[in-house]
């Protein structure tokens, strides 16, 4: 009898033993996951925006890495602008930044606060085209069209600044957008037509 | 990319207050940001100086102040800068591209990083990403490297043209420092020389916040040039580039100046070349003797010796520009 109770509570304490460690084990793993987390990826910080895009006013909650490229292609749908090189060598992404052409994805989206933004999106006037986008159907200013939008936000920038006067200026002020089908001659075409006009 | 805070700050003393080792400050972010994706740069908080800083051009008595915040495209397309200093406007458009000079900043310019291939290749060691790893360019790819002013610690070159124009017109930088108190470093004095910290471009002091650029007005307006040689006619960085300027008396150079990109770790002068024209007539022969005298000490690295013919070619034909103005 005594021998059984001996086993009795040897076995008892055994039990609620291993309920208390298997009841233990998930929340410490998952503190301890939680730290090693926290010391090799750093929380996120994620801050509200209000961006104005297209003449459009959008307010947001984003993450501090998030550049203007990718809030607009990821957040707002707006597919247009496009993630080239993603590191400022191929002007794919080039947008208007208070008129100015920029590139997109070198821009913070939370530096681009209180600014007025402008992506390939926001040229046309309802379902009339800008002249340049025009230009460039006409004058075949594309072969796989990825480059298109860019090529055609920076055309319009370099006819505003006034950088038409020969093919050569022209070449010179669209060297940042680059065109691996090589459509150069049909965007230096288009330019110079919507200068003539 | 590592997440980081973001903070903006009004002015220099709010940014000077939020800085430590551990943040950065941004204005353009053109090199920044992409150094920030290739977790080359991994600041914990970032500081918005964009509105912090002046960006303004202003021309008071014999002076002209760039703000650091003004943008290379507003510096190069400003009436006082290609009135007075062209070479800086011509050197400025030499540069980057239309997008890229919308966006950066003038202090930025002289704050960017070097294009060493082996800096951004974050599995090759590199003493200026990496101090102490070693340099990988040094007996590797090194055909875009230094040619003068080197050691064996860092062959990188400084990637700036504005900084070119600014070596040779004998600018000034001013910064606050952490201690807010206000400096003012001569141009030749604020990038240096690998020595044995070739992690470090400048001689800014850390923490410091650069507020602006200052220029004498001077007579290098009427014959400068700039030239840059590079892979593709556009949007490149330079194998050698050279800005000239010359004061003249009729054929006679009262004074000369005489500065390269793409030879050294940063904006390089050619004093001795600069000493050798003054007082002698503009002529080419005199041009071919300075460009000799400039280049005959320089020891190119394997892959770069191309690189000194080059150099005295583009010297020559630069002067030579100086006079077809």
């Amino acid at each position: 009898m005594a021998h059984k109770e001996q086993y009795s509570r040897r076995s008892f304490l055994k039990i609620s033993g291993l309920l208390a460690a298997f009841a233990a084990v998930p929340t410490s793993v998952k503190a301890f996951y939680q730290d090693v987390k926290q010391y090799l990826i750093p929380k996120k910080n994620v801050s509200r925006l209000t961006l104005n895009i297209n003449k459009t006013s959008h307010t947001l909650y984003v993450d501090t890495r998030t550049t203007l490229l990718d809030l607009v292609r990821e957040q707002l749908n707006l597919t247009g602008s496009k993630k080239g090189c993603d590191h400022g060598q191929c002007g794919a992404c080039t947008v208007h930044i208070n008129g100015e052409r920029a590139l997109s994805c070198l821009t913070l989206a939370s530096m681009a606060q209180g600014k007025e933004i402008t992506t390939i999106e926001g040229l046309a006037h309802g379902k009339e085209l800008h002249p340049m986008q025009k230009a460039f159907i006409e004058c075949d200013g594309f072969q796989c069209g990825y480059c298109t939008p860019g090529q055609i936000m920076s055309a319009v920038a370099c006819v505003n600044e006034g950088h038409t006067g020969s093919v050569e200026e022209i070449k010179e002020y669209m060297s940042g957008n680059l065109c691996r089908c090589g459509a150069y001659n049909g965007i230096v075409q288009s330019i110079q037509k919507v200068a003539a006009q | 990319m590592r997440p980081f805070n973001f903070e903006k700050v009004n002015s220099a003393p709010e940014a000077l207050a939020l800085k430590s080792a551990k943040s950065n400050y941004i204005a353009g972010g053109t090199n920044l940001v992409d150094l920030m994706k290739k977790n080359i740069a991994q600041p914990e908080t970032l500081i918005d100086v964009t509105t912090a800083i002046s960006n303004t051009v202003e021309n008071k008595n014999t002076v002209i102040t760039i703000g650091a915040m003004a943008s290379n495209n507003k510096v190069a397309t400003d009436k006082t800068i290609l009135n007075k200093f062209p070479l800086i406007s011509k050197s400025i458009l030499a540069g980057a591209s239309p997008q890229i000079r919308n966006m950066a900043s003038s202090a930025g310019n002289l704050l960017q990083r070097t294009r060493c291939p082996y800096f951004y290749d974050i599995t090759t060691p590199c003493n200026k990403r990496t101090p102490n790893s070693g340099c990988s360019a040094i007996e590797g790819g090194n055909r875009m490297s230094a040619i003068a002013g080197y050691n064996d610690q860092c062959v990188a070159v400084h990637p700036s043209d504005l900084c070119i124009s600014l070596a040779a017109l004998d600018a000034t930088v001013t910064a606050v420092t952490a201690e807010q108190k206000e400096i003012t470093i001569p141009f030749k004095d604020f990038h240096k020389l690998p020595d044995s910290t070739p992690w470090l471009d400048n001689n800014l002091p850390a923490n410091a916040i650069i507020t602006k650029i200052e220029v004498a007005e001077n007579k290098f307006n009427k014959n400068f040039s700039y030239l840059k040689v590079r892979d593709r006619s556009s949007y490149a960085f330079a194998l050698v580039s050279v800005a000239a300027a010359l004061d003249l008396d009729g054929k006679r150079i009262n004074d000369v100046r005489l500065a390269s990109g793409g030879v050294a770790h940063k904006p390089w002068r050619w004093y001795d070349a600069e000493e050798f024209l003054k007082g002698k007539r503009a002529t080419e022969d005199n041009f071919v003797e300075a460009a000799k005298l400039a280049t005959k000490d320089l020891k190119p690295l394997s892959e770069n010796a191309y690189k000194i013919p080059m150099l005295q070619g583009a010297i020559v034909t630069a002067l030579k520009d100086c006079l077809n103005q």
